[in-house]
């Protein structure tokens, strides 16, 4: 009998204890579901154009040009393109060695990253190097490379907020390091109290850890949050006092709902801070062209952008990119557009800056109709949605639910979630895929669908909902000790 | 791109530690050394190397991320494809837009990466043509579509948008990518073998590369796991090991027999390793080969199944090359096809086997297409691959739709089939020519032997080198094979990766060049090396 090869007994640890719950179990069972011909509306993941959100239009004619450049030859060119579009598309082909199908400088096209920088600089007010950013198949694939970099084994801690976006938990988990939690404040809009740090680093450092690196979502995955200057300056001067690099998480940054708190970028804060922080801190900051007002999950393309790392780390990071070859080149090109789009005078100008406003206006309605949705609730309580593309209402699920629960193996925020999925065909995910405080849980859904179905879409899970808490707060579950 | 620290770091590390200066004696990894030392380990406020190369922010050791407590990983992994010679290329090619003069030669010609649309290379029209349509979609609405692509093009335009969900291009996808996708492929690799392949086995990633890590990831827990990977080899395979804590354990490929894969090899090592306490997983063959270029025989590649099945090893195998063949006495069989047909299924056999875009006849590098058909994993396995896949949502959806065309191209009848056909051949015979005409051109220099390039894009000629050109490199503290490739570009501007970079038998020095240069400019090529390779074993010569 031949020796099994592999099996999962053998397999690395790491993986097997890693989890990734924004494709687990809740979207498994809604697959199968819509298999079997359920209606389902997936809002477990940010991915606009699978819920009808359009892509923009200049974008895709350039790129489309950029695929078949025999067309840029064609007499007739002009009459499916305009011409703009065929300029930037001549553009981005001249910025490569052999179009869409070279392999790009490991780091992405150099033409590229010059214009990521003139983006970063027109944001913020001050310079930024191209060679030291880095374009990557999505953010995530980034988000791994510098991880990979800072953890060297279960020793090193990685700050990492709660709730998070699993992609951190799961990446350190794969990576063998530990992650260190620091809590959000859900009594204060999710909020970022410094004390809930100190604490978490404390604790770790008793453990023997060495804390290394510190993530912030901003604005928050899943919770929305918007971090004021304040803070930012707060947790810039902690990461420098307590030497921990700063991971900051800016793929949301076009998703802003409320007025009181824009974006700032973490680069910007840092800079006004002048020396010695400005020269101080380490910062990789991530952006994206999947979120925003694009939504282009499906192109993969993201950068980083590195600041106080010294130029031997750059090197080595830029070596493990090489290994890789080179992030898409279409992507990239979407890149350089998203962070150079048409100007005013432009002819496709108006057409874009039409369906971006479109685009965003419709997001900020949508975080307000399901934020309120979700408070008219019973039992359920729901911070307002100040950015990104989620909601992430708390829902106080009675005694006689949690047994239930226990009773059926599953985790209580598993079970409300799936009977939801079974009874509304509304996919979501568990807020334990997210983290949070213990005996508290939460749900995170998307914002994302489309605005005419929302009503439906929340009395739905409003019917469910309040006949689910009507049930089980019928049922026996209050304990008299 | 500076010179990356070479995987004997950790040795230059403790070394470094014990002397007050660097006085690297071991040829074999000099040539990779970087231009500055060695870092001090991280308990020392003091470089211990009397180099002042490195700046300010390289020595403070207040930053939490400096090169000496970062994972050490990184620094041992290497990829020599994209290294020191690549640099020095780009600095001249900078140069050279201003000081044409200063140099024996016009241009830079890049033959050290298999990347063929950035020399030339034309993309296939039917490919280009649906990614366009996929694009941008609105094209499809629009009459005047019809005028500018082939309606054969246009009609899988639609197809494939029918099977994405709402026709969102834009949109994540399942994390194995698009389902009727998947199911063109499957039905692809069963057009290829002659035996069934099912969609659910299919992971589709942004190139092959994702996919070996992805399964190195999975079957490495720590260095005492290792890895029988060939040498000479693509370093991929080497780095990603590294990168992920593994052991590579060799075997050598034989040159003398065209680079043939010995079973007797593959056992020799194999005990070897597990002498030492190392649990072997796995066994990578690249087919056809990297750099090597050999195409295996049928029952050389049953021998290796058997091989496989006996010890109990997942096959890895590379087969991006698949589509490049060039001698008409071999061909390409899938080691899945060679498994099936000797009669093993998914219970006997744990295989792997990539595919990508990036070569074959569409040479499409850029767009990171590829997947890995992975067969004879139970559930509970495949689940945790799944996982993996899961956790970078999906693999770039254009890159997706490519792998399905590569996989199923146009057909007899189709009104784009014989223009593919003509583009397709028309590639793959010129690679063919050149294939020859660069190995005929390599076996006339003075001691220089040059197996053939059966497939695959490169060549990989052993140089013989005198003594005194041996004694010149360690003069200069490099190794020989990478001496010559320095000289080598500085005389012709021809930009070549040394062996060292893919591992040899120690005491053998190899470089390898591409065969991708236009056809048009071999014959200047195989000139202004001719010339140099005389010049330098004049100088040379004992």
């Amino acid at each position: 009998m031949a020796i099994k090869a592999l099996d999962y007994d053998t397999l690395n640890e790491n993986v097997k204890k890693c989890q990734y719950a924004v494709r687990g179990e809740l979207y498994l069972r809604a697959s199968e579901l819509q298999k079997e011909g359920k209606k389902i509306i997936f809002t477990n993941v940010g991915n606009p154009h699978a819920l009808g959100q359009k892509p923009l239009t200049f974008p895709r004619q350039v790129v489309a040009l950029c695929q078949a450049p025999f067309l840029l030859d064609d007499p007739n060119v002009g009459m499916l393109f305009p011409a703009d579009a065929i300029a930037r598309a001549k553009h981005y082909l001249s910025l490569t060695s052999g179009g869409l199908g070279a392999y790009s400088d490991s780091r992405g096209l150099p033409g590229v990253r010059k214009e990521v920088a003139e983006f970063i600089q027109r944001r913020d007010g001050y310079p930024s190097d191209p060679e030291l950013i880095f374009l990557t198949d999505g953010a995530s694939k980034g988000v791994m490379q510098i991880l990979n970099c800072v953890i060297r084994g279960d020793g090193d801690g990685i700050l990492v907020p709660v709730p998070q976006y699993p992609l951190y938990s799961a990446t350190i988990s794969l990576l063998g390091g530990t992650l260190v939690p620091y809590y959000l404040d859900e009594s204060e809009n999710w909020g970022l109290d410094v004390n809930n740090l100190r604490q978490s680093v404390a604790q770790a450092r008793s453990q023997g850890i060495t804390v290394r690196a510190m993530v912030i979502i901003n604005p928050g995955n899943p919770t929305g949050q918007c971090l004021s200057e304040a803070n930012l300056r707060e947790i810039l001067k902690y990461c420098y006092n307590e030497k921990l690099v700063l991971l900051g998480d800016e793929v949301y940054q076009q998703n802003i709902y409320q007025d009181e708190r824009p974006f700032i970028s973490s680069k910007k804060v840092l800079m006004d801070m002048g020396s010695p922080f400005s020269n101080g801190v380490q910062l990789v900051s991530f952006h994206t062209v999947s979120k925003g007002y694009w939504g282009e999950c499906g192109q993969r393309g993201g950068y980083f952008e590195m600041t106080n790392l010294p130029p031997r780390v750059v090197e080595e990071i830029y070596k493990v990119a090489s290994i890789a070859l080179s992030p898409n080149v279409s992507a990239q090109i979407f890149m350089g557009l998203m962070v150079s789009p048409p100007k005013p005078g432009d002819i496709s100008y108006d057409q874009f800056a039409r369906e971006s406003k479109g685009i965003l206006e419709s997001l900020r309605r949508r975080a307000r109709i399901m934020t309120d949705g979700f408070n008219s609730c019973k039992n359920v309580v729901c911070n307002f949605t100040e950015g990104a593309m989620y909601s992430f209402p708390q829902i106080r699920l009675p005694p006689g639910a949690i047994q239930a629960a226990k009773q059926a193996g599953k985790v209580p925020d598993v079970f409300y979630c799936l009977k939801l999925l079974e009874a509304t065909g509304i996919s979501t995910v568990p807020g334990s895929g997210f983290g949070q405080k213990e005996g508290v849980f939460h749900l995170r859904t998307t914002i994302l669908p489309a605005e005419e179905e929302m009503p439906e879409i929340m009395d739905s899970f409003k019917k469910f909902n309040d006949e689910f808490m009507s049930q089980y707060d019928n049922n026996v579950g209050y304990s008299r000790m | 791109m500076r010179r990356f620290v070479i995987g004997q770091a950790k040795n230059l590390i403790d070394q470094s530690r014990r002397r007050q200066h660097h006085h690297l004696k071991n040829l074999s990894f000099l040539s990779l050394l970087p231009p500055f030392s060695a870092p001090s380990d991280s308990s020392s406020r003091h470089l211990s190397s009397s180099s002042s190369e490195m700046s300010a922010s390289d020595s403070s050791s207040s930053l939490p991320v400096t090169l000496d407590s970062i994972n050490p990983k990184v620094i041992k992994c290497e990829y020599a494809v994209r290294g020191e010679i690549v640099n020095i290329a780009q600095r001249l090619q900078e140069d050279l837009k201003t000081n044409k003069d200063a140099y024996p030669f016009d241009e830079i010609i890049y033959c050290n990466i298999g990347n063929p649309q950035s020399l030339g290379q034309q993309p296939i029209t039917f490919f280009r043509e649906v990614l366009a349509l996929c694009s941008h979609t609105a094209l499809l609405d629009e009459s005047a579509t019809h005028g500018l692509f082939s309606s054969d093009s246009i009609e899988r335009a639609w197809k494939i948008l029918d099977q994405i969900p709402g026709k969102a291009t834009g949109a994540y996808s399942h994390s194995q990518g698009i389902k009727g996708l998947r199911d063109a492929i499957a039905a692809g690799i069963e057009a290829r073998d002659g035996f069934p392949a099912d969609p659910n086995d299919i992971f589709m990633t942004d190139g092959a590369s994702p996919g070996v890590h992805m399964m190195m990831q999975l079957l490495i827990t720590s260095e005492k796991d290792g890895i029988l990977c060939p040498i000479p080899q693509y370093p991929l395979y080497s780095a990603s090991i590294a990168l992920h804590g593994g052991t590579l354990v060799p075997y050598y490929l034989d040159e003398a027999s065209g680079w043939g894969l010995e079973i007797s090899e593959l056992k020799k090592q194999l005990e070897d390793a597990r002498s030492k306490g190392i649990t072997v997983r796995a066994l990578a063959v690249i087919n056809p080969g990297n750099p090597t270029g050999q195409v295996l025989a049928e029952d050389n590649q049953r021998d290796i199944v058997n091989f496989c099945k006996q010890e109990g090893l997942v096959l890895l195998a590379d087969e991006v090359y698949q589509e490049n063949v060039y001698v008409p006495d071999k061909k390409f069989h899938s080691f899945k096809k060679v498994a099936r047909s000797m009669g093993y299924g998914e219970k006997d056999l744990a295989l792997v086997s990539f595919q990508s875009v990036s070569k074959g006849y569409y040479g499409e590098c850029g767009k990171r297409g590829g997947y890995m058909e992975v067969t004879g994993f139970t559930s509970d396995v495949r689940e945790q691959i799944y996982k993996m896949a899961s956790v970078n949502l999906c693999s770039n959806i254009s890159g997706q739709i490519l792998a399905s065309l590569i996989m199923s191209p146009p057909k007899p009848g189709d009104d784009s089939y014989e223009s593919y056909t003509a583009e397709k051949d028309g590639i793959l015979s010129s690679l063919a020519r050149r294939a020859k005409t660069l190995e005929e051109a390599l076996n006339k220099l003075e001691g220089v032997t040059c197996n053939r390039a059966e497939g695959a894009m490169y060549l990989f000629p052993c140089l013989h080198l005198p003594q005194k050109a041996i004694a010149a490199a360690e003069a200069e503290k490099t190794a020989p094979d990478n001496f010559y490739c320095k000289r080598l570009l500085k005389a012709t501007g021809i930009v070549v990766v040394p062996g060292s970079g893919f591992r040899q038998v120690p005491g053998t020095w190899h470089f390898r060049c591409t065969i991708l240069p236009q056809e048009d400019k071999i014959p200047a090529i195989v000139d202004r090396l001719t010339a140099f390779h005389e010049s330098f074993m004049d100088e040379f010569r004992d």
